[in-house]
């Protein structure tokens, strides 16, 4: 089920009634969802991501837009007729009910044709929690499971109807660090494994890099970039997604560019065709696109070394950079000499992205 | 907390080694002690030893305080509570205070909760229409009682005669009287010659409508608490309110229901003022004084001609509302959801 938003605005009103001042949570949102594919909405907090996926939940009503799910107009339906799954961000599930009875709630709702046999319930029950490897814990209450188990439960209880549409509010969030690892895997793996269009929220670049098919970074409730995670970070369209994707993040300096050449500082790091003069713009260098090199023309104060096994991260400062430091990775037969001062760069091109003084905006070359 | 602290690192700094001062050492050990002492005093005086005293003259035959203070001995049995049991008035208010218990508390509960839901559902005027509801909380119950009873009192003679010369009818009979049109289905609540259901009835409205604030307010503070996500998830999965109420409202709120029973019936086995409240002192309408009387009205005209025996009354209360609170507490035990 392909999922369609179109021109997808969300406008809250404002709480002070003397202040007229309104909330845009989500601007104009443009985009087709492939079918079959898992999404990742991406940004930082306040950017409407969450409010997003509730308006494609049915839990929160657009200001203006439509939403479709396949051909179906689904925007004027409530959630219950929209056929989607919903996991919640504390999952949300019924603390009196055992995990069997939360997995067959949604279930024992259905009416008139739909109305399942409780045999048929039960094992369509067991069949959702054996995809989510729950099934024996299921005279379990929620509280004597552990995070990671509530958050399968949620899933099984989202997935138990078969939805058209499975929403994930920060599904990973709650876990702790290992736990989030392989529960990301998980939703991927379920995700593969029941082909269900599926969107989730998070604030985690990382996590929504390593199982999205797609990713849609926001930001103050405008869309900044749509595509598949690697495009997104090998060429950020504005230097917020550049910013955003990415650890170690990019590093950034203001630079200017003078007869098709960049300057960081009074260096001319790199030469850059087609572009126009420029007393501002800004340079984002992805860490791994840092080559040392004693002609470099990139001179940095070394501040420390990072030792990460394979590579180190060297650590130094430039007065032209925008982060306290500037962060490097280097293989490790490459590293700096003990004791050196300071270490001069040459940049990879494809590394090295541009951005307008102005606009932030993307300039290619 | 910083005071327990500071306790805590003071005891700590002269414990191993010793004040050298041993009055402020035994001081230190008693410091507890003396700080709970006002307290303690006060409870050992006005609530230990009255539960004492009860239980020591409900133990002595026809104890009565002024003949002991003259000098006179009563023999120690258990007669008292024999007497008190095989009183048929004892029989009849511990029968109006258990009927008055089982209808109120359900009614109440139930109104309680089918408002506070609703109060918890509405946005403009929330708090102001709380306050409304919270308003019986603070009103005297005897002047809700005066009022009440002006609602059901007819004013002049009723019915009956052909000189009948009602002045008022009271706004329940009047209203009754506007809906059916006619002034044949007055109904004589509470005056001279009403009958025992209609007093029953007058009371349980009274009664439920002085419990309904304070269980609106603790079923509304639990409504609060309860995480909205779970309606929200109930919504996507398509529950029906009704579904919604009895499968989530409900198990999300049984401990503060179970609470709110509970402290209802043991309030409704010590109902008394409210009855006092319409009826006065005589505890039933004109002419049949004492129809209406509950166990803890028994009990209190039993102390002045026979304290023995309203020992034993009051012993006998308090073994009742034991009872029912632990077949409370063991209902409460599964179908309540911590």
């Amino acid at each position: 089920m392909k999922v369609v938003l179109q021109n997808l605005t969300k406008i809250f009103p404002s709480r002070n009634k003397k202040s007229k001042e309104e909330v845009v949570a989500v601007n104009d949102f443009d985009f087709e969802i492939p079918d079959g594919k898992l999404v990742g909405l991406l940004g930082p907090s306040g950017c409407g991501k969450s409010t997003t996926l509730y308006m494609i939940s049915g839990l929160q009503k657009p200001t203006s837009g439509r939403i479709f799910f396949g051909e179906d107009d689904v925007t004027d339906l409530p959630p219950e007729k929209r056929g989607i799954g919903l996991v919640f961000q504390n999952y949300a599930l019924y603390p009196h009910m055992t995990v069997k009875q939360n997995i067959l709630f949604p279930l024992q709702n259905l009416k008139g044709a739909d109305k399942m046999t409780k045999e048929d319930m039960i094992k369509q029950a067991y069949e959702a929690a054996k995809l989510v490897q729950i099934d024996n814990l299921m005279d379990r209450k929620p509280n004597e499971l552990s995070g990671g188990q509530q958050q399968r439960v949620a899933i099984a209880r989202a997935l138990v109807k078969m939805p058209r549409v499975l929403l994930l509010d920060e599904p990973l969030s709650n876990l702790d660090a290992r736990l989030r690892l392989q529960t990301r895997e998980e939703i991927r793996r379920i995700q593969r494994e029941t082909k269900i269009t599926t969107v989730f929220v998070t604030h985690d670049q990382e996590e929504a890099m390593s199982i999205s098919d797609v990713i849609v970074v926001m930001k103050l409730g405008v869309v900044q970039q749509i595509g598949a995670p690697q495009d997104v970070y090998d060429s950020p369209e504005n230097l917020f997604v550049a910013k955003f994707l990415g650890t170690p993040p990019i590093n950034v300096f203001t630079g200017r560019v003078e007869a098709e050449k960049l300057y960081i500082g009074d260096a001319a790091v790199l030469d850059v065709p087609g572009v126009k003069d420029s007393e501002k713009v800004f340079v984002g260098v992805r860490p791994e696109g840092f080559i040392i090199n004693e002609n470099g023309p990139l001179e940095c104060r070394i501040f420390g070394v990072d030792v990460m096994g394979r590579d180190v991260s060297v650590v130094s400062t430039h007065e032209a950079s925008l982060n306290p430091t500037v962060r490097s990775i280097i293989d490790a037969d490459n590293r700096p000499a003990p004791g050196a001062e300071t270490v001069r760069f040459l940049l990879k091109p494809h590394k090295v992205f541009l951005f307008d003084g102005e606009t932030e905006k993307r300039i290619y070359f | 907390m910083n005071a327990v602290k500071d306790v805590k690192v003071k005891n700590k700094s002269k414990s191993p080694g010793g004040s050298k001062n041993p009055i402020v050492r035994s001081f230190d050990k008693w410091k507890a002690w003396i700080y709970l002492l006002p307290a303690i005093i006060l409870l050992l005086i006005f609530t230990v030893w009255p539960i004492i005293n009860t239980l020591r003259m409900s133990m002595l035959v026809n104890y009565n305080p002024m003949k002991a203070v003259g000098g006179a001995t009563f023999k120690f049995g258990f007669e008292n509570f024999t007497k008190v049991v095989s009183y048929p008035k004892f029989k009849q208010v511990l029968g109006t205070t258990m009927l008055l218990c089982v209808t109120t508390v359900p009614i109440s509960t139930m109104l309680a909760l089918i408002i506070s839901v609703c109060l918890n559902a509405i946005k403009p005027f929330k708090r102001f229409l709380q306050t409304i509801f919270f308003l019986p909380y603070v009103t005297n119950s005897i002047a809700i009682g005066m009022v009440f009873a002006a609602m059901f009192n007819i004013v002049g003679s009723f019915l009956g005669s052909s000189n009948e010369a009602i002045q008022s009818a009271g706004i329940i009979n009047n209203m009754l009287g506007f809906f059916t049109g006619n002034k044949d289905f007055y109904i004589n609540w509470i005056n001279a010659g009403s009958s025992y259901t209609s007093n029953i009835i007058v009371m349980i409205i009274y009664i439920v409508w002085n419990a309904l604030p304070f269980k609106i307010l603790i079923l509304l503070g639990g409504l609060q608490s309860v995480n909205k996500q779970y309606y929200e998830a109930a919504k996507v999965d398509g529950t029906s309110r009704v579904r919604t109420f009895w499968r989530i409202t409900v198990p999300m709120l049984s401990p503060m229901i179970a609470y709110v029973v509970i402290t209802g019936f043991i309030g409704g086995f010590k109902e008394y003022s409210s009855i006092v409240g319409i009826f006065g002192d005589s505890m039933g309408p004109a002419g049949d004084a004492g129809r209406l009387n509950t166990m803890v009205g028994f009990i209190y005209d039993a102390i002045d001609s026979n304290a023995g025996r309203a020992s034993a009354a009051a012993l006998i209360l308090f073994g009742i509302i034991l009872i029912v609170t632990l077949i409370n507490l063991w209902v409460s035990k599964k179908r309540v959801h911590y």
